[in-house]
């Protein structure tokens, strides 16, 4: 658990970051969301101190931050950045290698760490460790970057636009391989974007900053449903607020019992994916199945209508 | 009827065969001198040469000539180039043989303006192919110690023992050795000296953007002091200290000599190198650093590991300027007593002894020339590992 308290970074006169509290929860995701000039990466870059506050403090498991020198604070949070600012002049696997080394970390367990997390990331271990950054593609640098920052076991990990770089159909990717590795790692993250899309799909909470200023930290769906703020309806976008809605629940959490249905959706999909799917079929209601086959319900169309309605 | 296409002239190797080709008829290939310091005048090749060797002589020369204009495979080029230079060697050792009475001492047989405008020729050409060969860093490395080792055997094999450069060589053997070794050391050690002090500076001034203006600037300013001027100015400032404090002057420290040499080298050595690092240091990805700081690594880490690597390149090619640089200066070093080959090209030049003004020079060239191509294969090694 990470407790800001009343976090503030001031620049002259300007106040980036104003007296910002919150919470974050072990094992969530949460995304801070804002414009360029919102402070956003500001707040991110105090948790490691990349940035010292101004006032204010930040615990993590109770502890504060400051209670450590800086570099070795940062040695126990991952970090990624979105030009993954990998080191040009030494190999994928010294790259991410570079915090268990600095650790201290026995040689063999450093090499099994390297393919494992080089497995993770659907790189060749073999193939892809002796190879220098520039001969990867965009989306492996990315991928390297993100193995890099996990190398060292991190329970909290820190993530500046990770996905900026990316082209639209390798983001998506990007972003279902994160939501994969942070099931499997049970790691904290915390990730800073501008695209409030990434933030809906990705977030846990999301926590929406303007000014400096922290406007609604909360579930993607009271964000929709119930914004703090006419800003947050604005970043949130009107246009198809009740879509990004159905978008956040999945068949399964909706399904109901009910008659078999000629039509069948997986109970992983989103409501957003299902109303589609009926549109298109002209179906009135579909059977969920779970990933074993079995049936998991129903999900009708008047009830989809109804999630997706502002209540 | 078929018409065949001729092949494209070589544009360099035109050139260089033209030049040749003036040399070859009108400017003397060797010079009859009846002592050292006389003007000299010119011997046909037929006066040295036997008429079989002059007419092959000049076969093998028009060989290189048709190679050079028409003929684009570099390997077939170097191999027709240094066959050139290996008959240009010959025939100038052959003059100095044939017209040297037996056990005459006095009289010079100089190689002449043609000998030496050939010789730049076919080096050039030969320069060229191996250019057109792109060698890799060591294949460059080993072509340069091979040719210096074949000039190094054909020169102790005694060949060139009658002609004058040698003369001048065998009566100043000792001093040649003495002056070589003071010309590396001012070059070397004032370029080490640089760098101990510059190194740290660059790196300052990388940190600290508001005093980048200033340093560079008075560098810069330095560098446009003439260097003559530079060791006058010194001159004063080093002789009071040797005079005021008497374990200076025991060290060696006087108004003239190599202490403002070194001073004066070390002082033009730092803008080079300043400028490079600092250049190579902003070069680096600031992702990089920020992705290294924010991965835990220290300060004193992440200039180690991460900036002063990746800026290395650039900052060697700022060590390769200077030490190019400083090997042609010391040269001027020796005006004010510093020693080194300038010390024969000065008094070469005040005895009217070309031959010995050629004892210096040569070597400064062939210096200056084997440590550009050793730093920029280690530039280009540094490159290729580092991208």
């Amino acid at each position: 658990m990470i407790s800001i308290e009343a976090l503030t970074k001031q620049y002259g006169a300007m106040r980036v970051v104003d007296e910002v509290s919150m919470s974050i929860e072990s094992g969530s995701i949460t995304v801070i969301v804002g414009t360029s000039g919102s402070g956003k990466s500001t707040l991110l870059r105090m948790i490691n101190r990349l940035v010292e506050p101004t006032s204010g403090r930040v615990l993590i498991d109770g502890n504060d931050t400051a209670s450590m020198p800086a570099h070795l604070l940062r040695r126990r949070i991952g970090y990624a950045i979105q030009s993954n600012g990998l080191f040009p002049h030494r190999t994928v696997a010294e790259n991410i290698a570079t915090v268990p080394r600095l650790l201290g970390w026995e040689k063999a367990r450093i090499a099994a760490r390297v393919e494992e997390l080089l497995r993770v990331f659907q790189l060749d271990p073999v193939a892809c460790g002796s190879k220098f950054p520039h001969q990867l593609s965009g989306g492996e640098q990315q991928r390297v970057g993100v193995a890099r920052a996990l190398a060292a076991e991190p329970a909290l990990l820190l993530m500046d636009e990770p996905f900026g770089a990316l082209d639209p159909v390798i983001r998506s990717k990007a972003q279902d391989d994160l939501l994969d590795i942070q099931r499997r790692f049970g790691t904290t993250i915390v990730l800073v974007t501008h695209d409030m899309d990434e933030a809906f799909r990705l977030g846990d909470r999301v926590a929406v900053m303007r000014q400096g200023r922290v406007l609604q930290h909360d579930r993607p769906g009271v964000l929709l449903t119930r914004p703090a703020d006419p800003f947050v309806t604005r970043l949130s976008g009107t246009a198809d607020r009740a879509l990004k809605l159905l978008s956040l629940t999945t068949a399964g959490e909706l399904a109901e019992p009910g008659p078999r249905e000629s039509r069948t959706v997986a109970a992983g999909a989103s409501l957003r994916e299902v109303l589609s799917d009926l549109i298109w079929s002209g179906a009135e209601a579909a059977t969920v199945l779970n990933p074993d086959g079995t049936s998991a319900g129903r999900v009708s169309l008047a009830r989809l209508l109804a999630h997706g309605r502002q209540s | 009827m078929s018409l065949r296409r001729l092949p494209a002239l070589d544009p360099l190797g035109t050139l260089l065969s033209a030049v040749g080709v003036v040399a070859l008829v009108f400017l003397p290939f060797v010079v009859f001198k009846a002592n050292r310091i006389v003007p000299g005048e010119a011997r046909a090749l037929l006066e040295f040469l036997p008429a079989w060797a002059a007419l092959s002589f000049v076969l093998v020369l028009a060989l290189v000539a048709l190679v050079a204009v028409g003929v684009s495979n570099a390997r077939v080029r170097l191999a027709f180039a240094l066959a050139g230079v290996i008959a240009v060697a010959s025939a100038v050792a052959a003059a100095g043989n044939a017209l040297t009475p037996p056990g005459n001492q006095v009289i010079r047989i100089s190689p002449g303006a043609g000998f030496w405008l050939l010789l730049i020729g076919l080096g050039l050409l030969a320069t060229d192919a191996v250019t057109r060969m792109r060698p890799g860093p060591g294949m460059r490395v080993l072509l340069l110690v091979l040719s210096v080792l074949a000039a190094g055997l054909a020169i102790a094999s005694g060949a060139f023992d009658h002609l004058s450069i040698m003369r001048e060589y065998a009566v100043n053997s000792d001093r040649f050795a003495r002056e070589a070794r003071r010309h590396l050391l001012l070059a070397f050690g004032s370029l080490a000296a640089a760098v101990v002090v510059a190194l740290p500076l660059g790196i300052l001034c990388h940190r600290i953007p508001r005093i980048r203006a200033g340093v560079l600037g008075v560098l810069n300013l330095i560098q446009t002091i003439p260097s003559i001027a530079l060791f006058g100015i010194l001159m004063a400032p080093l002789g009071a200290l040797a005079a005021a404090v008497p374990w200076a002057a025991d060290l060696g420290i006087r108004g003239i000599g190599a202490a403002p040499a070194v001073v004066a080298l070390f002082l033009y050595s730092l803008l080079p190198v300043v400028a490079n690092t600092v250049v190579g240091l902003a070069r680096v990805s600031p992702a990089a650093v920020d992705a290294a700081r924010g991965m835990g690594l220290t300060r004193g880490q992440i200039l180690a590991h991460i900036e002063l690597p990746l800026a290395l390149p650039v900052i060697l090619t700022g060590i390769r300027i200077v030490l190019v640089q400083n090997i042609g200066l010391v040269t001027v070093a020796a005006l004010i007593g510093g020693g080194g080959f300038g010390a024969f090209v000065f008094q070469g030049i005040g005895q009217t002894a070309m031959d010995l003004v050629l004892l210096g020079a040569i070597p400064i060239v062939m210096l200056a020339f084997s440590s550009a191509l050793l730093l920029d294969a280690l530039v280009d090694l540094m490159n290729r590992a580092a991208r």
